[in-house]
């Protein structure tokens, strides 16, 4: 049996072929999901790269004492917008919407997901809703600066404009719940044969946790939007305690919403290590059914834990209680991946090719991450860490460290296979190294400021906190830096890279047994499924 | 494929239903009108529930449906009872 290696020179597989209009016209309204997903690719990073921009501004602003570049108002305006960004735009979006998007429907064997045109609309509501949050910037009273969080009462008293940037929130949501609606049918219905639960990869697993998330926690978004938006256009009073409403009431919609959110962003990034880990150690996985049912725990366990936010908020001693036990609970599952992923490690043949070094970091700066999370979720240090630079740097390790770190693991992991080429592997290895460097010496230098009474969301500071704002904005440089070279590094191999064959890195999972970059319809045959996706020790892997 | 056959349902059945919630309609207005206390706001709920029960199983179908997609709505009602649930640890004791 002759396999193609690659797709013949001439047609790069779903690249070229497949969409109904040409040139762009058949991306921007195609069905298939790998068009989709990079649809998505190309404008979450677009926003990324918006989002980082405007951090670095920040650091710049926060080099010295007292006024430097930007005025206070500018100050609030940026943390606000590279907030929403970040969160909202980039890292929410990310994994399910790239990744799912491209490899949710290959790894378990079928030709797209349930419903492709909803697919296809879920990504035009994100570009709709990027829009509104753009216009939100330069219409009305100016771009926002109340946080991301949006908190009231003064969401409802700025004069900026609020009500626009949270109606572009709203309206993400709806394609996030799409997004998740999508998977859920797709994993339940569209499986090949002999593909059953106990041979999902984990990546799949994380991506059904997320979608139940998406879809059980994304309509409190849109709710407790739409209440602040009543607020502030009607007087409705909700939250005004003049009127009979509760301020705490908002904070407890929202971080209803936004706690859950944070494991949409990260669990499926545990995923794509679970994923890595095997591959680059030639293992099968440890503990798979741990890792699964992990990913379920946390989606769980997760969404009942958003009190923790609300610590210092005037919230009932009762409810901390309560929220900060839960908190810790959540801890149990996570910890289980990590030792998991550990133990899979554990003499195995590894090889430290790019993506692999980046799923170690990811366990890395997650674990610093996750462990300074629960300084924070116990409630008598969090009275004196919080809303401090120490939770800045904290969720940076979970979310950039983390889910970013992981992002850009599963860019290297899978860009063999969607672009068919190979970038440089030693610049690769040399964009990590600087990330790497640049990542915690900015993000470290937050915490210890932050320990140090450093307040967040401040365009000045005290003189004695200079020196280490001044290291973190140089590892900001860093960091950029690494960035930078590492899309150079991408964009140079799309375009001119070598060949990289179906299966450059000898994975077991469904995608490395088509061409790279795959056919528009996937499988010309739906396959038959006879080993899970991480039997290293059964079979060896397709074209080696 | 397995295309779910629709189960024919008698417009018997049907005007039993819209009788039923009609009929709990008034006993809403009704309990409304009475001083239970706390209690006023369980029994507004609690009608509601039924009255939205009886429309998603009979007009909605759900109960000649599989089993999945009476756990999927479970599952979804549990979450959120959850979350109104545990905010009352912080309404109630604040
Ligand atoms: C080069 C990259 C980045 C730099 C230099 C940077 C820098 C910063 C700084 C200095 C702050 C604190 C502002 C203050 O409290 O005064 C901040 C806030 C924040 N950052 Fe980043 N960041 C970067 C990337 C990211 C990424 C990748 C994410 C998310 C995935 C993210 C999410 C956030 C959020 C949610 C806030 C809080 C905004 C608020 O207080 O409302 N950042 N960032």
């Amino acid at each position: 049996m002759t396999q193609p290696t690659t797709a013949n020179a001439a047609s790069r597989g779903f690249l070229t072929e497949g969409g109904k209009y040409p040139g762009l016209l058949g991306w921007i309204f195609s069905t298939d999901h790998k068009r989709i997903g990079l649809l998505y690719m190309y404008s979450v990073l677009a926003f990324f790269l918006v989002g980082v921009t405007l951090g670095v501004i920040i650091r710049l602003e926060l080099i010295a004492p007292g006024e430097t570049i930007v005025s206070a108002q500018t100050y609030n305006a940026l943390f606000t917008v590279h907030g929403v960004i970040m969160i909202f735009l980039f890292i929410i979006p990310g994994f399910p919407a790239i990744f799912g998007n491209l490899f949710l429907p290959i790894h378990i064997g079928a030709n797209d997901v349930a419903f492709p045109r909803l697919n296809l609309f879920s990504w035009w509501l994100y570009m709709a809703a990027a829009a509104l949050i753009l216009i939100s910037l330069f219409t009305g009273g100016g771009p926002p600066d109340t946080g991301w969080t949006f908190y009231v009462p003064f969401s409802a008293q700025t004069t900026t404009n609020v009500p626009l940037a949270a109606f572009g929130a709203f309206v993400l949501g709806f394609s996030s719940i799409l997004t998740g609606i999508n998977f859920v049918t797709t994993v339940h219905r569209l499986r090949a044969p002999g593909v059953y639960w106990g041979r999902l990869t984990l990546f799949v697993w994380s991506l059904y946790a997320t979608a139940w998330v998406q879809i059980l926690a994304t309509p409190m978004l849109a709710i407790t939007l739409v209440l602040l938006i009543l607020e502030r256009l009607l007087g409705a009073g909700l939250f005004d305690p003049g009127s009979g409403g509760d301020p705490i009431m908002f904070q407890h919609l929202f971080w209803i919403y936004s706690h859950p959110a944070v494991y949409i962003m990260v669990l499926p990034a545990m995923g794509i290590v679970s994923d890595i880990i095997p591959v680059f150690a030639r293992k099968p996985v440890f503990g798979y059914w741990a890792i699964a049912f992990s990913s379920i725990g946390i989606a769980s366990a997760g969404s009942l834990v958003w009190g923790h936010h609300m610590f210092v908020s005037g919230m009932s001693d009762m409810a901390i209680l309560v929220f900060s036990l839960l908190t810790f609970i959540v801890a149990i599952p996570s910890a289980v991946k990590v030792f998991n992923w550990v133990a899979t490690l554990y003499k195995g043949s590894i090889s430290l090719d790019p993506p692999m070094l980046f799923a170690l970091t990811f366990i890395f700066l997650f674990s610093i991450g996750g462990l300074t999370g629960l300084i924070l979720g116990s409630a008598a240090t969090d009275v004196h860490v919080h809303d401090t630079n120490f939770v800045v740097g904290h969720f940076h390790y979970v979310m950039f460290g983390g889910t970013g770190f992981a992002f850009f693991g599963a860019m290297h992991y899978w860009f063999p296979k969607i672009y068919g080429r190979m970038y440089h592997k030693k610049v690769a290895t040399l964009a990590w190294g600087i990330m790497f460097t640049g990542f915690n010496i900015l993000y470290f230098s937050m915490m210890i400021l932050g320990l140090r009474g450093m307040p967040r969301r401040y365009y000045d500071y005290l003189p004695e906190y200079t020196d280490l704002n001044r290291v973190a904005t140089v590892g900001s440089w860093i960091l950029v830096a690494g960035l930078l070279l590492m899309f150079v590094n991408l964009i140079r191999g799309a375009r001119h890279g070598a060949e990289a064959g179906g299966n450059p890195w000898g994975g077991l999972t469904l995608e490395w047994t088509l061409p790279s970059p795959p056919p528009a319809e996937n499988f010309a045959t739906i396959p038959v499924v006879d080993h899970g996706p991480y039997d290293y020790d059964r079979v060896s892997p397709p074209h080696e | 494929m397995n295309e779910p056959s629709h189960a024919v349902v008698s417009y018997r059945i049907f005007i039993a239903v819209w009788l039923l919630l009609l009929a709990l309609t008034a006993v809403t207005v009704a309990v409304s009108r009475v001083h239970l206390g706390a209690l006023n706001i369980w029994a507004a709920l609690g009608i509601a529930s039924l009255k939205s029960a009886l429309v998603i199983f009979f007009f909605m179908h759900l109960k000649y449906e599989q089993r999945i997609f009476k756990i999927f709505l479970l599952i979804t009602l549990v979450t959120l009872a959850l979350f109104i649930g545990l905010t009352f640890f912080d309404v109630l004791y604040r």
